[in-house]
């Protein structure tokens, strides 16, 4: 199943169920969405649950507040993260807090899409990363989806939950063909353990899922190990039990993120696993992560400024050998 | 009109179409990536607006390789910053979206749509109390003449009677979104009408757009305040290039195409007797010189050094201080 079917799959079974979900975001209706997840839906529900708004990010979240005051259920899709900063004021201000401000009388059923990350050279103004941004603001709940079974389940959960879900998507992701698994008992909040190891636990999220998995078979061929490798789903809340356990079995840990390096959302992961699991490390904690650099556009300046498999690799080798593996 | 504007009117919308012809040509063999939005059809605003505000600040949107060749940019360093090389006006850090160049009062392309109105807005208050003459020109599209940063810009502007003009491309189509569906009128001036002289002017016409915009730098020069050009226009390309644009009727296109701001000057120029009929067919061929000139600098310009990627974050004596 394409990464976007996925999507689609969730808002159009949720639609379909619940009269009160409705759609919003520049061209999400007639157009089918900028990457196609919402195709069908406007033919399908009409413009009163499919709506296209102007070019007005604040308007489009400020809207789908006051819709969910309402009684809705809206999803606002946000064209690409960088744009969801004209919209930072309704999402911080006003989503995150009012249960919080009202002394939990104010319930913002919200789900806003938005696709980000480096897809392919366009440049400083389209390519960010901003989950740290969201992840470090309480009264949010942020998930990240990295795979089409995660972003079908996921987002029906998001939907269906009664507070402001930001619900990331990668835009290199949309167009990948994945496996799909039937779940039982989705927890949204749950890391998924992609893969079993026992000397080293590498953290990721999001596409470098990809690149992660990309890298591993040369680690351990080089370093003679087996990698355990976390996805983690869900970035606010954080699934420490499930970090805890596969550290405290391997002893060594490493995160890749796109983000920028300092201040990014692997930063958060890495204090907590310090202030908690110290002990439990054999070696000092790795961050691969994007360079702390506006993203640019001539592609091999973008790719330098962001990991890849090669490097990743290559990095978590050199730090491997340093620390006794 | 004389001759020799018309001339140049015509050079420059030619080369400009050229150049986006090139450039889309360049795209599809993978020369170019990234976001690619044409102004094929728009060239009359570009142009037009360009050779009228000749002075002064210029803050635009993201289609903008024409008018930076309008401003006087070379089409050999936009061509190289499409192509992402280290001798392109943004050292191929920017891209097409983009094009900035101070020495020619040229900032942007800002790609986050109406992100550089309320920016144009503080350069003309500037422009204001440093008794500077010429004023702002800030371009945008009908689709940010639905965002919240357009209305803040109109009122500021207009409270504090800043020398800026507003010139708004009304192409119709925000991506896929015909601005009728989210703005209840689809002519754009009645926005700004309450709060300075707006006028709604043909913009495949270059010499309506020369004419508006010349009465506005007039007004704005003069201390009267801002200033709001709706200038009717079409693009008879996609969005961007990953945009087939098919969301609108062939009639509509033909519709627009029948009024081409090139072939129409072009026409009249020559039923008037105003320029001989030779001056096209040199125009065009000075045009396709000058644009194989520009792709065959891109392809030949080197790939930006890797050391580059942490050049430019902060000035020189702030990269001494932050490590």
């Amino acid at each position: 199943m394409l990464y976007r079917e996925a999507l689609n799959r969730a808002i159009d079974e949720m639609m379909a169920s619940d009269e009160s979900i409705v759609i919003l975001g520049e061209d999400v209706g007639r157009y089918g969405g900028s990457y196609r997840v919402s195709e069908g839906l406007f033919a399908k529900y009409g413009p009163k649950r499919v709506i296209d708004t102007p070019i007005a990010e604040l308007s489009i979240v400020g809207n789908a507040i006051g819709m969910a005051i309402a009684g809705l259920r809206p999803i606002a899709e946000i064209m690409t993260v960088n744009f969801s900063l004209l919209a930072m004021d309704q999402i911080v201000n006003h989503a995150a807090k009012f249960r919080y401000m009202s002394g939990g009388k104010m319930t913002i059923p919200l789900t806003i899409r938005m696709p980000g990350g480096v897809s392919r050279q366009l440049a400083a103004q389209h390519s960010e990363s901003y989950e740290t941004l969201y992840a470090a603001i309480p009264g949010l709940i942020v998930l990240a989806a990295s795979n089409a079974t995660y972003a079908y389940y996921g987002l029906k959960t998001a939907i269906a939950l009664n507070d402001p879900v930001i619900f990331l998507e990668h835009e290199l992701l949309y167009p990948m063909e994945m496996d799909f698994k039937e779940v039982k008992n989705f927890d949204p909040f749950k890391a998924e353990i992609v893969k079993e190891g026992k000397d080293l636990t590498i953290i990721t999220y999001l596409k470098m899922r990809y690149d992660v998995l990309e890298a591993v078979p040369k680690i351990e061929e080089e370093l003679g190990i087996s990698v355990e490798m976390i996805d983690l789903n869900s970035l606010r809340p954080l699934d420490m039990q499930t970090i805890a356990a596969s550290v405290q079995k391997t002893k060594r840990v490493v995160l890749v993120e796109e983000d920028h390096k300092t201040g990014g959302y692997g930063a958060e992961v890495i204090a907590k696993i310090s202030e908690e699991l110290f002990y439990s490390l054999d070696a000092p904690p790795l961050r691969i992560a994007g360079e702390d650099v506006p993203i640019p556009y001539n592609r091999s300046l973008e790719l330098a400024s962001i990991p890849t498999p090669d490097k990743i690799g290559q990095r978590i080798i050199q730090w491997g050998r340093k620390n006794g593996l | 009109m004389h001759s020799g504007r018309i001339e140049k009117f015509y050079y420059l919308m030619k080369l400009g179409r050229e150049f986006e012809l090139a450039a889309k040509e360049q795209y599809m063999q993978g020369n170019i990536a990234g976001f690619l939005h044409l102004d094929i059809g728009q060239e009359a605003c570009s142009v037009g607006a360009m050779q009228a505000f000749d002075k002064g600040d210029v803050f635009t949107h993201y289609r903008e390789h024409v008018l930076a060749i309008a401003r006087g940019m070379d089409p050999k360093i936009v061509m190289a910053e499409l192509f992402g090389k280290v001798t392109g006006v943004s050292k191929g850090k920017g891209g097409s979206m983009h094009l900035f160049d101070p020495d020619l009062d040229f900032y942007g392309g800002d790609a986050i749509v109406a992100g550089h109105l309320p920016i144009a807005v503080g350069c003309a208050y500037a422009r204001k109390i440093q008794g500077e003459k010429a004023g702002v020109f800030a371009i945008f599209g009908d689709g940010a003449s639905n965002a919240g940063a357009f209305f803040e810009s109109i009122n500021i502007a207009a409270a504090w009677k800043l020398p800026l003009i507003f010139f708004c491309e009304n192409n119709y189509y925000a991506i896929g979104t015909r601005i009728g569906w989210v703005s209840p009128f689809e002519e754009l001036y009645h926005k700004a009408r309450n709060y300075m002289p707006a006028k709604r002017i043909d913009g495949m016409d270059v010499c309506a757009v020369y004419k508006a915009v010349t009465e506005a730098k007039e007004y704005i020069e003069n201390g009267l305040g801002p200033y709001f050009i709706e200038a009717e226009t079409y693009r008879y390309e996609g969005h961007s290039m990953s945009d087939n644009g098919k969301y609108r009727s062939e009639e509509e296109m033909e519709i627009f195409k029948s009024r081409d701001p090139i072939e129409n000057l072009k026409k009249h120029a020559i039923a008037e007797g105003l320029v001989a009929p030779e001056y096209f067919d040199e125009a065009d061929k000075k045009v396709q010189k000058v644009i194989e000139e520009a792709i065959a600098f891109a392809a030949d310009s080197p790939e930006p050094p890797l050391s580059e990627l942490y050049e430019d974050v902060y000035c020189k004596e702030c990269t001494n201080v932050i490590p």
